[in-house]
């Protein structure tokens, strides 16, 4: 049985020392070790940003696709493969900015992949331009005078588009990202863990400290109950997006593999692909 | 006797003229004719001037032609639009509804349509009643629509196909009392053999699932939506799945993954979404990941002629995507065709392990046409080198597998996620033989190598076809849909004592040059056909080095309709005439 050891290779991230990324990395291994998962049963899919380099740094199958593209590429994965685990991972700019359209059709759709964002509210890989989810008024090499834009609280907008599972975590507290990762991946439909992850280098505003001081930890709030859909929305509204914790899970919901219709229980990597001879028949006759 | 016609239905779109052009051509289909059809729609769903034109003959011509029969018009507009191209002293069945007025060069034959309908049961039978009129024309027996309509209505209950049986003979038996036996345009008889009626979007469905596809990703767009449309019905039927996905982003990037995850898998678009799916459709060349992607050409650039025949995204097709990858285009010229080209696709993507691009043209994809009974004895499963997993059982946990190993040929085994010893690391940025990024020079020329190897001096079977007298002097290159056009021209040409001879692209890349050159050994002069404004293929012969002593010019047509056979033709007889003087 494949061991925590097994998930780590001998690729050393080109990530600053610091970045919260390398946090989201370790909680990722540790979770797929818990969950006793063997590497070659998980792929990981991600877009392009230093995040995105993740799929790389994780001894499992990884595919490293283009800017924005993740999670279309993860479903494709998962609709071959439906045995597969498979994880979807990227920037906020990657899943947000360019790829924001295919974020909500993920949750709409409802395929049983997670998605994890490593949120540092600022576009790391090409230093240091404002993302969607910079705050307003910050001051960066695009906002000169000070972003006049709004920022995206993605909690909020992936429970208006419907989603069945929703998590925030922060790198400075793995153990909660592994138990969150960890519920996602079991979870049985499209998870999100939008994760503050800290960029050290160009993001000298949202750091660790300010995130220690600004997150409310909805795990340890007394009486809070992840199935309540209202309560959800108040809390992130109430602490302008600012909490951490497994905000909200919706078990009924069937994933979309479950209800194609007479969609192929096994990958569809190995099936025969001659098609049957009647089938043929009857669909020539269509257009005698 | 006739042993060929053109017949055309019009009138507002929604009112029926789709309908009652195909009843009209799939009845005549099983009767032995060739049948092809081409539809003049717009894009608006209901209203605005529609009509279905129908080509009958004993041969197999694949176009329409310049002129028309019989021309059956539903409103005056019809009439206004369309009686130009009726021959002179062609029939016009008009509704007397609207008091139809008609230009002289036409018999113009005022039949209550619609009243005859009303007799029958009800208004909407009108088209019933106009085939019932057409049918006494071509001196056929009514029976040749009995078991069409039957097949049509039978879902509606015996009441309704006897009513629309009683429209029929309304039909024909008021156009004999209108004096219609004085203008019989009678057709020799078919021999009965019995083809497919199809279009070449159906054809291209139904062979991908004879191909294997088992996932397909695709956003709606005219006139591509007919594959999805068609393989949402029958995916099910082999346990595969159709998204239709928010975007061709996501469709092109959803194939990839699908693909990469060991599903054959492909998406069908049209110029537009070609555009949008650009940057993945590096990406899987980047990352080898096999890709297939159906192009059905319309009119651009930008939402252009969105219902119109054009052919103007070869260069696209071929050179689209920033940086260097390999890459197959396939230009099927007939519905047969289309459908040997999805496993053909299929298989050249995962030999090559490369995107390839199936391109068809409106006129392909939307034209009913009689077709040759398609076999499954044609079509083979070939999925290239892929590891399998008892190669891989001893291999431990942390060792890579070398994904891009260098080989001579460049292609390099796959193996699909999931398989224990396979774990490797797949990526757009350059990469190492195991996957991992690496930008050091030396390896990235190893690799840019590698890849550009597999197509290498490669010239695909049958990438081109030749017709008409070998050594003739004059040659028509033609792509797509323009085939039939052209067959019909060198006909056209052959009663006049002109020598022609017809090579058409199959294939497009790799470009065919070895196969150009030896059909163009005896040219003096080659014209190149195609739908678009700027002479794309022509320009390939050049960037090719396609090597000929002859001189060659264009035939270009970039109004949204289809080229004509006597167009061709034509321009072949001007530039004799001028060579004479
Ligand atoms: C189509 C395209 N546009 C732009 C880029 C350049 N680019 C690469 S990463 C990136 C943004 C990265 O920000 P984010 O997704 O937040 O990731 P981070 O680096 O912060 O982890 C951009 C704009 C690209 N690779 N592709
Ligand atoms: S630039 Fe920022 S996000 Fe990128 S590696 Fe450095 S710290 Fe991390
Ligand atoms: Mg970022």
């Amino acid at each position: 049985m494949a061991t925590l050891k097994d998930f780590r290779n001998e690729i050393r991230p080109n990530w600053c020392p610091g970045c919260g990324d390398f946090s989201v990395q370790a909680a990722i291994q540790r979770a797929l070790a818990a969950l006793n998962k063997e590497p070659h049963e998980v792929a990981i899919v991600s877009g392009i940003g230093c995040s995105g380099r993740i799929s790389g740094y994780v001894n499992t199958y990884g595919f490293h696709a283009v800017h924005g593209r993740s999670l279309p590429t993860a479903q494709g994965l998962k609709l071959a493969n439906r045995h597969l685990t498979v994880i979807a991972a990227g920037g906020d700019g990657d899943g947000f900015g360019i790829g924001l359209n295919h974020f909500i059709h993920a949750v709409r759709r409802n395929m049983d992949i997670t998605y994890i964002v490593m949120d540092n509210q600022i576009y790391g890989l090409t230093k240091g331009q404002h993302s969607p989810t910079s705050a307003t008024g910050m001051q960066v090499k695009t906002t000169p005078h000070g972003n006049i834009e709004q920022a995206l609280k993605p909690t909020q907008l992936a429970l208006a588009a419907g989603i069945s599972f929703l998590a925030q975590g922060f790198s400075s507290d793995v153990n909660q990202l592994v138990s969150l990762i960890q519920a996602a991946i079991q979870h049985r439909g499209f998870s999100l863990i939008n994760v503050f992850s800290p960029c050290v280098t160009y993001n000298k505003i949202n750091t660790y400290e300010w995130y220690k001081d600004n997150v409310v930890n909805l795990d340890k709030l007394e009486g809070y109950q992840p199935n309540d859909y209202a309560a959800a929305m108040n809390q992130i509204r109430e602490h302008d997006g600012l909490v951490t914790g497994l905000i909200y899970q919706d078990t009924n919901r069937a994933p979309y593999e479950d209800s194609i219709h007479n969609y192929a229980s096994d990958s569809l990597s190995h099936v025969d692909l001659q098609l049957p001879s009647d089938v043929f028949a009857a669909a020539l006759k269509e257009f005698a | 006797m006739l042993s060929e016609l053109s017949w055309k239905v019009g009138g507002q779109q929604g009112e029926g003229v789709e309908s009652t052009g195909e009843t009209f051509a799939i009845a005549l289909n099983r009767q032995g004719y060739f049948v092809y059809s081409f539809r003049h729609f717009s894009s608006r769903i209901k209203g605005g001037h529609s009509n279905d034109k129908v080509r009958v003959s004993l041969k197999p011509y694949r176009a329409i032609a310049s002129r028309t029969n019989i021309l059956l018009a539903f409103d005056q507009e019809t009439i206004d639009l369309n009686a130009k191209e009726l021959c002179d002293g062609g029939i016009l069945i008009a509704d007397e509804k609207f008091k139809p007025t008609a230009p002289n060069h036409v018999q113009l034959f005022s039949i209550p349509l619609t009243q005859l309908a009303e007799e029958s049961g009800s208004a909407i039978m009108k088209n019933m009643v106009s085939l019932g009129a057409s049918c006494y024309l071509l001196g056929l027996p009514l029976q040749v629509f009995e078991e069409v309509i039957e097949e049509r209505f039978r879902r509606k209950g015996d009441k309704v196909v006897s009513q629309n049986m009683e429209a029929l003979a309304r039909g024909a038996a008021a156009m004999e009392q209108a004096g219609g036996a004085a203008v019989k345009l009678s057709l020799a008889k078919a021999d009965g053999t019995r083809r497919l009626f199809m279009m070449g979007n159906d054809a291209l469905g139904l062979g991908a699932l004879a191909a294997g596809a088992r996932v397909m990703a695709a956003y709606p767009i005219t006139p591509a939506s007919d594959v999805m449309e068609y393989l949402i019905k029958k995916m099910p039927t082999v346990g595969g799945v159709v998204v239709q996905t928010e975007d061709e982003i996501a469709a092109m990037t959803m194939t990839i993954g699908a693909s990469y995850g060991g599903a054959r898998a492909f998406t069908c678009t049209s110029g537009p979404g070609l555009s949008l799916m650009m940057e993945a459709i590096g990406l899987s060349g980047m990352t080898e990941t096999p890709t297939v992607i159906i192009d059905t050409q319309r009119g651009g650039p930008s939402t252009g002629l969105p219902t119109k025949q054009e052919q103007s995204d070869f260069l696209a097709a071929l050179f689209g995507t920033h940086g260097e990858i390999p890459k197959i285009v396939l230009t099927p010229a007939t519905p047969e065709e289309c459908f040997t080209a999805m496993a053909d696709a299929f298989n050249l993507a995962e030999t090559y392990q490369c995107p390839v691009i199936v391109m068809t043209d409106l006129q392909l994809s939307l034209s009913k046409q009689s077709t040759e009974p398609l076999s499954l004895d044609s079509i083979r499963i070939d999925r290239g080198a892929v590891t399998a997993s008892s190669d891989l059982k001893e291999v431990p946990i942390t060792t890579q597998f070398d994904r891009y190993k260098v080989t001579d040929s460049g292609v390099s085994p796959r193996v699909f996620p999931g398989t224990p010893g396979g774990l490797h690391h797949v990526t757009g940025v350059e990469h190492s033989e195991n996957g991992r990024p690496n930008e050091g020079t030396a390896n990235r020329q190893a690799m840019m190598e590698k890849r550009m190897r597999k197509l290498d001096g490669v010239e695909l079977d049958e990438s081109i076809s030749r017709h008409g007298s070998a050594d003739a002097k004059v040659v028509i290159l033609g792509i797509g849909s323009n085939y039939g056009a052209i067959e019909e021209a060198l006909d056209i040409l052959q009663e006049e004592g002109i020598a022609a001879s017809h090579v058409h692209l199959h294939k497009l890349l790799p470009f065919p040059v070895r196969a150009l050159n030896e059909a163009f050994q005896n040219a003096e002069e080659i014209l190149v056909v195609e739908n678009n404004a700027t002479g794309q293929i022509r320009h390939l012969l050049g960037f090719f080095g396609v090597k000929t002593a002859g001189t060659i010019r264009s035939y270009l047509k970039y109004d949204g309709s289809p080229i004509l056979p006597l167009e061709i033709a034509n321009d072949i007889k001007g530039r004799m005439h001028a060579w004479q003087h």
